[in-house]
């Protein structure tokens, strides 16, 4: 199912976003942006450059310092989400997947997981099996249903944090470095399910500095330089092919190498492959 | 049967220090316990029980051994408590030497002064000093170690009493029982993090030693060990601090808001009345001969 997003309603607006830990250590600063229903959104930095900290607030997990934030056209604030009815309703609509699955997995057993939060967003409890059934075969870990989440491995962790948020059936979905340390056959398998729930018309915004699977996460991407700004807006082929903006935040770097006799300098991203010509 | 008490098998390490090798273990045993929770997803007679049924049975026996003042009847109470594990599958050697092999390092040195005849003045056992100019007077009395006995044999029935409930109760029934019964959130939301947490901090910690390892290239002296520990503690309390943020901040994410939700209604059956009413008979028994 394909959306005009041009045209579909608006989930998040920021404006002048600006956020600070221990109000001095600033990790986002004046950060706008509007994000609408069924797009694939691509949030493109450096580490430290304020990615995570924007999907928390978008998570309304953090609060800004200073600017506004809507979402589903209700202002996003700390009073919002301490009434229970509207927290509810926002967290069964948006779900976030940490980049660290050890910090997503805290429950005894994947199934404890996986139920998690259905449960504490007072489905009823039929329900709740249900969706947590539906989850575990979608990403094929209903063997790993007993198993003690710490326990799993890398790919396994990730699968089983996908499932736990996978479980609330959320139209948002807030992706935090979702390829990170993973193999490539678990890689590839995550751009799947990542094409699977665009497909199905969910909003995603991933948080990455992988510039490899740009193409294949996003329609629209936003760009952080290092000093928590956004410096850049456009397509994926856009992004790509600005190597000035890229090399200014630091995502592409001079590459010296070699080719049979030929060595040669020239700006090299980390993707899997890259075409470039000799001059002699 | 469980393969909790075997030791994990590992490849030849390189030697270990008395703090890495003690905070191996621990992270080690508490896996296999707590958070594996192997024994409590068991089918046995204790797990087949309602966790409030267990919890205030267990407190009533816990009572009795605290209030006691019969050795005999403390040590009856201990002994009951034997068929209870074994009927619940946890491993007899496991269950009885987690208890009493530590209670010497622990219990056994605050007990250890009232054995003597300054401490406990009475009847002596066994004289080990008397001198009569200087007068210098030293023997284990007897009522020295019958006050011993008791500290020991209290804390190692009360210790086994709560190892068996953890044992066989997943912690989040657990703590679904503790609300149950009207235990302030607050106390319950903490004993839930702590849990969690926990098992990051000790994974931490591990990592830290074995990082230090990796770059170390001569053996270290003691001063240096000490300081190095020290800053790793101040290291180690920034870094859960960062971690446990995330993971609390996880489980709002996924609409935690501060009370613990467990799938499946807590169900009182005849076997729990039966339990209770059995536990409360034993304890008020206990209490009265032991009075």
């Amino acid at each position: 199912m394909k959306i005009d997003t041009e045209k579909s309603t608006v989930i998040f607006e920021a404006e002048r976003v600006s956020f600070a830990y221990n109000n001095h250590q600033v990790a986002l600063q004046d950060a706008s942006l509007t994000v609408r229903a069924g797009e694939r959104l691509a949030i493109l930095g450096t580490n430290g450059c304020g990615k995570s900290t924007l999907l928390k607030i978008l998570d309304g997990l953090y609060f800004p310092t200073s600017g506004t934030l809507r979402a589903f056209g209700e202002p996003m604030t700390e009073e919002v989400l301490l009434d229970g009815a509207r927290a509810y309703a926002f967290r069964r609509r948006v779900g976030l997947v940490f980049q660290d699955p050890d910090v997503q997995l805290f429950s005894p057993t994947v199934w404890d997981e996986v139920t998690f939060a259905p449960l504490h967003l007072g489905l009823p409890h039929p329900e709740v099996i249900e969706r947590a059934e539906w989850a575990m075969s979608l990403l094929d870990i209903q063997k790993l249903r007993d198993r003690v989440p710490h326990r799993l491995s890398g790919g396994e962790k990730k699968k089983v944090a996908l499932a736990s948020v996978l479980s609330l059936r959320p139209e948002v979905w807030l992706l935090d470095e979702p390829t990170a340390s993973l193999d490539p056959r678990s890689q590839s398998r995550l751009l799947d399910f990542i094409w699977e729930l665009e497909r199905e018309g969910n909003t995603v915004i991933t948080a990455t500095n992988d510039l490899a699977i740009l193409e294949e996460v996003a329609d629209r991407v936003i760009i952080f330089s290092e000093d928590h700004q956004i410096v850049g807006e456009g397509s994926p082929q856009e992004v790509l092919s600005n190597y000035e903006l890229l090399a200014k935040c630091n995502l592409i770097h001079e590459h010296r190498h070699k080719h049979g006799e030929i060595e040669h300098e020239h700006p090299h991203a980390h993707r899997y492959t890259h075409e470039h010509k000799h001059e002699k | 049967m469980s393969q909790i008490p075997t030791k994990a098998k590992r490849g030849r390490r390189a030697a270990r220090g008395f703090f890495e090798k003690t905070l191996g273990h621990l992270t080690e045993t508490l896996e296999h316990t707590l958070f594996a929770e192997e024994i409590a997803r068991q089918d046995g007679m204790l797990q087949s029980l309602d966790p409030r049924a267990k919890l205030l049975g267990a407190l009533a026996l816990l009572i009795a051994i605290s209030l006691s003042h019969s050795l005999l009847v403390i040590a009856a109470l201990y002994i009951l408590t034997l068929p209870l594990a074994a009927a619940s599958r946890v491993p007899m050697g496991y269950y009885i030497k987690r208890v009493w092999v530590f209670m010497p390092f622990f219990t056994g040195i605050i007990a250890l002064p009232a054995l003597f005849s300054p401490f406990t003045p009475g009847e002596p056992l066994l004289t080990l000093i008397d001198l009569t100019s200087p007068r210098v007077y030293l023997a284990i009395t007897v009522p020295g170690v019958v006050t011993a006995a008791f500290l020991l044999l209290r804390v190692g029935s009360s210790v086994s009493v709560a190892v068996l409930l953890m044992l066989t109760t997943r912690w989040v029934t657990l703590l679904k029982a503790l609300r149950t019964l009207r235990l302030p959130q607050a106390f319950v939301l903490i004993l839930g993090i702590t849990y969690r947490y926990i098992y990051v901090l000790l994974h931490a910690a591990n990592n830290m030693f074995i990082a230090r390892r990796s770059r170390v290239m001569r053996r270290m002296s003691g001063a240096e060990n000490r300081r190095w520990l020290a800053a790793s503690i101040g290291t180690l309390f920034t870094k859960s601090y960062a971690l446990s943020d995330d993971v609390y901040l996880a489980m709002q994410s996924r609409g935690f808001r501060g009370d613990s939700h467990v799938m499946g209604n807590l169900e009182w059956r005849r076997a729990d009345w039966l339990w209770l009413t059995g536990s409360l008979v034993i304890a008020t028994a206990a209490l009265w001969v032991g009075r």
